[in-house]
């Protein structure tokens, strides 16, 4: 039981709440959502609260992230995207500090639920959606049909930008979700080998050293993956709110 | 302490839902993930927007604010001072061509008075020269005339001591004239 690489991910309830037969309970991954955001939210708040005119290296940190995702929200969507920036700056803080934590041995890790990623990919493609029908009405549905293609091609190319666009926010959320959660197993099936390995005797200890450094090696590269998926994520929102503020290609 | 706890928990509720599906897609634990989800998330975007980001921007607007105010008084300083080494430059170069005036001017005035100094001086000596080329020619006009009258007087003398007698001095200063022409 205790090598089961899939019970990391198992949700228990810490104080059952339930209202019309719906399970809205308290549990470790909402634990885990409130560690998060106040992990993330004390961090920012407390280390800028000297308002340095020179910061000292935490308001650095603070001030490094601001201006990485301002400069990634201006690249991608223009100076008007600016307007999106705390929802850009939010989403981007959130996923990298749930990842992060959940490098922590027994933490839980919060994207590594399809639905939670999935939930934070809508919160994108909604904003987009919403935002592109009100700026430009039905000019919006330009995003669908680029411009200098031939009328023969139009429906065809017209139904493949239709069913990216629809692809989007599953896409979205799975790559992340993926990402953590196989990260996750791997990093756990190469611990088990080392326990286990352990276990057989000296010759098991000679062989468990493999693990091992694989084992070191993996977490390593899932604190690089942890931070590459929050940036993946904040650059494909930048990509899609610049669809919903140019819709024309 | 919250987190082994809630790891004893999970521990415990693993036993009989490990045969059940798998955990990220099992749909009865989705309502509580999006309701905690949207609570966690909407708390933090409102703190992220109203309170930590204005923050933040702020802090970089005043220290971009600082930088920019400080480079401006730097350059204006810069200014003044080329405007200054600039007088200075300009003080130098005019004090410079009044100093090469003064010296030529005193230069001038040397070479002036010098010059009037030694045609003064030379005058004088053409004076005194003339002066003395006169009188030179005064004794000598007066000398050869008082040769001629020493000649007769000498001839005079020889003929009364050769002949005896005594010739006029008519006639005398006559001879003397005649052999002082004939000299020539």
């Amino acid at each position: 039981m205790a090598n089961d690489p899939i019970h990391q991910f198992q949700i228990s309830k810490l104080i059952p709440i339930e209202v019309g037969g719906l399970d809205f309970s308290f549990t470790n991954s909402s634990l885990f959502m409130v560690a998060t955001v106040a992990a993330a939210s004390g961090f920012l708040f407390l280390t800028t609260s000297n308002r340095g005119m020179v910061p000292s290296r935490m308001q650095s940190i603070s001030e490094m992230c601001y201006e990485f995702v301002a400069s990634m929200l201006r690249d991608g969507a223009g100076s008007g995207g600016m307007r999106f920036f705390p929802m850009v700056f939010s989403l981007f803080m959130f996923v990298l500090v749930a990842n992060l934590l959940g490098m922590f041995p027994y933490f839980f890790t919060v994207t590594s639920h399809i639905i939670v990623t999935f939930v934070l990919a809508m919160l994108v493609i909604g904003t987009v959606v919403v935002y592109g029908f009100m700026k430009h009405g039905l000019g919006f549905l330009n995003l669908f049909v680029p411009s200098g293609v031939p009328g023969m091609l139009l429906p065809l190319v017209v139904l493949i930008e239709v069913i990216s666009f629809l692809s989007r926010p599953i896409s979205l959320s799975v790559r992340l979700f993926a990402n953590m959660l196989a990260g996750h197993i791997t990093l756990k099936v190469f611990a088990g080998f080392v326990t286990s390995l352990g276990a057989m005797g000296a010759l098991g200890i000679g062989g468990a050293i493999l693990p091992l450094i694989m084992t070191v090696a993996l977490t390593g590269l899932e604190f690089l993956v942890a931070f590459l998926q929050a940036y993946v994520f904040a650059v494909l929102t930048c990509m899609y709110l610049n669809d919903a503020l140019h819709p024309g290609h | 302490m919250l987190v082994t706890a809630a790891y004893a928990a999970t521990a415990e509720t693993a036993e009989h839902a490990a045969e059940g599906s798998f955990p990220p897609f099992d749909g009865s634990t989705f309502a509580s993930q999006i309701l905690w989800l949207v609570i966690t998330f909407g708390l933090f975007y409102l703190f992220m927007s109203r309170v930590v980001l204005p923050r933040i921007g702020s802090i970089l607007e005043t220290r971009r604010d600082r930088i920019a105010q400080d480079l401006n008084e730097a350059n204006r300083l810069k200014e003044e001072a080329d405007q200054a080494f600039a007088t200075y430059e300009q003080e130098l170069a005019d004090a410079k061509a009044s100093a090469h005036e003064i010296a030529q001017a005193a230069r001038d005035a040397a070479k002036a008075d010098a010059d009037a100094e030694r045609a003064k001086v030379e005058a004088e000596v053409a004076g005194k020269l003339e002066k003395a080329e006169a009188e030179i020619a005064a004794v000598k006009t007066k000398a050869l005339a008082e040769v001629d009258k020493i000649a007769a007087d000498t001839a005079a003398a020889i003929v009364k001591q050769l002949i005896g007698g005594t010739v006029t001095k008519a006639k005398l200063t006559a001879a003397v004239k005649a052999a002082a022409e004939g000299g020539k």
